[in-house]
């Protein structure tokens, strides 16, 4: 085990890639070599075989079907994710995963989807869609911008606590202007954008976090982030 | 009332022309006080109504199939405009018709976006239609690729007497398989398995290349592309070979080329098909398609760029080395608010050309580049400077814009001051 390897899992990358999540893994590797690590990413779709070596998961949003086709191996590897949480492993699920990170997702007329139970969350399908711009206020990572595309509404549980509250944007529900959900060293949300390129904060303690654990005494380096702190004002300049 | 109609819409054409508004401002008029114009002009037509959807290509397409049957002698009426909405169908028709309401042509070729295509089929049933392809597009309109697919097969089950589908989307084939059940008379474009590695789809982006399908387990084609080389284009129409040297550049355009191939002769069976090849050899790209515009020793060619499936085509087509590039993003509505697409192409294809940036997303688009350690010459929100800079500057007389659709007719707008661009809207 190499000190300075940083080992991402990326879930289901064909059936769940939809609105640009691929562009979280691209913004890891990225800043991963910036903080002087080496990026090893690791593709997993049903079936294969479930890697050994898991610094970071990473899993995005898909359609409805996409779900369908990766529910039920999600739950043939439900118990290696549990492992992996529990022990303090980073892990972002965006969207799609998110809602099927929790326990339920109750949809309208098809079969409701059982979770995997990681986040204390459960979503149900409502009768909008919710899209549009998002700026959202974390106590974590500060102001959080994004774009949210999603008809599921998630509440949470008494084990999980927002990600962040709503500024512009719907969020979680039309109700409680919650974003997102943490519990452990998992981070659940609905933005897009993609995400990570544009909350480089949230980027940082996913590696920070990773890293540390087989390496107390890393250091993130200093970066200039000048060019994502333009494009974050202008997002949030932007109209809904 | 209704036999007014004909007469508000073209005074409200006139004004709206004198003012600089929008083309589908008369349509939208008419559309309010008479919501049976459009349907009551097209019925009239002895060859009937041809729609023309998908995710990519319409506009191109479109303007194809129209100049293939202008050459055999139909009169054709169009929404050349790239209005593609039913309120731009009916802006177009305010043009064309006279005061009587009757409308002067053969047949009405339409290009409509998905969801206006539903609407449009509830007031009328189109005698064929051609779908192109689904795609990862405006997500933030449709949602998912699967309901737009859905929008699709309303447009199928519409239609009377023939429907046109390329052969290489797996979820068009499935509706051009629910439709023949039914007893429909289905035809297909293709494009030769070895080519397919070019398109591919948004569910095999993540995929590797070699584990595309390039395997002959499709329906036959009467329209297939068979080759592209740098001066000739290859086709198999109803299984007889034809070789050409095109105008219209890119694979993605000259797929579309098959398409319309395909289109006209379901339409025209009668007409020779050497004869649609020919006039196909004469046909231009569509405006911002492709386009290419002369400025002093300079060419500048304007790509449009929409959703990750056409920004991968489009670098796959025009990316080359030297070249000088601006890629500029809005995120207008038109465009889609949302900026995730940039991050489901890979720009790697730009490594050895000078890249700027512009538009109100310009600072996403400069992320987006340093991902792919593209380095970012110039970040300019602002267009008309970016192009500005773009045009004065020497250091390569190959320059290239690639563009989302708002950008493109802002650029466009622009470009008369540099060099004669052709007014479409």
């Amino acid at each position: 085990m190499k000190k300075n390897e940083l080992h991402i899992l990326h879930l289901y990358p064909r059936d769940m890639n939809i609105y640009g999540d691929n562009g979280n893994v691209l913004a890891i590797e990225h800043r991963a070599r910036k903080h002087g690590l080496q990026p090893i990413v690791r593709k997993y779709n049903q079936g294969d075989r479930f890697p050994r070596q898991v610094d970071i998961v990473i899993g995005g949003g898909g359609q409805d079907s996409g779900q369908l086709k990766v529910l039920d191996d999600l739950h043939r590897i439900a118990s290696k994710l549990h492992k992996l949480a529990d022990s303090g492993t980073p892990i972002l699920f965006v969207c799609g995963l998110y809602q099927l990170a929790g326990h339920e997702f109750v949809t309208q007329g098809q079969k409701n989807m059982k979770g995997i139970d990681l986040l204390d969350i459960k979503t149900k399908a409502g009768d909008q869609r919710l899209t549009g711009n998002v700026v959202a206020t974390s106590r974590e990572f500060g102001q959080l911008v994004g774009y949210e595309n999603h008809s599921g509404q998630t509440t949470l549980g008494d084990y999980a606590a927002p990600l962040a509250t709503v500024i512009k944007g719907v969020g979680n529900n039309i109700h409680d202007k919650h974003e997102g959900a943490r519990q452990q060293n998992i981070i659940g949300t609905y933005l897009h954008g993609s995400f990570l390129p544009k909350n480089p904060k949230v980027t940082d303690w996913l590696i920070a976090t990773a890293i540390q654990r087989k390496n107390p005494d890393f250091k993130l380096a200093a970066i200039d982030d000048a060019l994502v702190e333009q494009a974050r004002l202008i997002t949030m300049k932007r109209p809904r | 009332m209704i036999k007014l109609t004909p007469l508000i819409g073209k005074t409200i054409r006139v004004l709206s022309r004198i003012h600089g508004g929008g083309s589908a401002l008369p349509g939208l008029v008419v559309e309010k006080i008479d919501p049976n114009f459009v349907a009551h002009c097209l019925n009239q037509l002895p060859y009937g109504v041809v729609v023309i959807s998908g995710t990519n290509g319409k506009t191109t397409t479109t303007k194809i199939v129209v100049e293939l049957l202008t050459s055999q002698g139909l009169k054709v009426f169009t929404n050349k405009s790239g209005s593609n909405f039913i309120r731009g169908v009916a802006s177009s028709l305010i043009a064309d018709i006279d005061l009587q309401g009757k409308l002067d042509a053969d047949i009405a070729i339409l290009e409509l976006d998905e969801a206006h295509a539903v609407h449009f089929v509830k007031l009328l049933s189109p005698k064929y239609c051609l779908l192109l392809n689904v795609m990862r597009d405006q997500l933030d309109r449709f949602g998912e690729i699967d309901t737009t697919a859905d929008m699709l097969s309303e447009i199928a089950k519409a239609t009377t007497n023939g429907i046109v589908i390329n052969r290489e989307d797996p979820r068009l084939l499935k509706i051009g398989d629910a439709q023949a059940q039914k007893g429909k008379s289905i035809q297909y474009f293709g494009i030769e398995g070895s080519l397919r590695k070019y398109f591919v789809s948004d569910d095999d982006i993540h995929e590797k290349i070699n584990k595309i399908n390039t395997g002959s387990d499709r329906p036959e084609a009467l329209a297939l592309l068979s080759s592209i080389s740098k001066s000739r284009v290859d086709f198999m129409i109803n299984k007889k070979h034809f070789s050409t040297d095109l105008q219209i550049s890119g694979i993605h355009n000259i797929y579309n080329a098959t398409a319309a191939l395909a289109l006209a002769k379901i339409i025209m069976p009668e007409a020779k098909t050497s004869n649609l090849i020919n006039q196909l050899a004469k046909s231009r790209p569509a405006f911002g398609r492709g386009e290419m515009f002369k400025i002093g020793d300079s060419s500048l060619e304007l790509v449009l760029v929409k959703n990750p499936a056409g920004f991968r085509l489009a670098l796959e087509s025009y990316a080359g080395n030297k070249k000088q590039v601006l890629v500029a993003i809005n995120d207008s509505y038109a465009d889609g608010r949302d900026m995730s697409w940039l991050w489901d192409v890979d720009f790697l294809a730009l490594q050895n050309s000078a890249v700027s940036v512009t538009g109100s997303r310009a600072y996403d688009m400069a992320i987006r580049l340093e991902h792919d350690s593209i380095e970012v010459q110039n970040i300019e929100i602002h267009i008309p400077k970016a192009l500005k800079s773009l045009i004065s500057s020497t250091s390569s007389t190959q320059k290239q814009i690639y563009c989302t659709y708002t950008a493109m007719l802002e650029i466009r707008r622009l470009l008369q001051k540099y060099t004669s661009v052709e007014r479409v809207l």
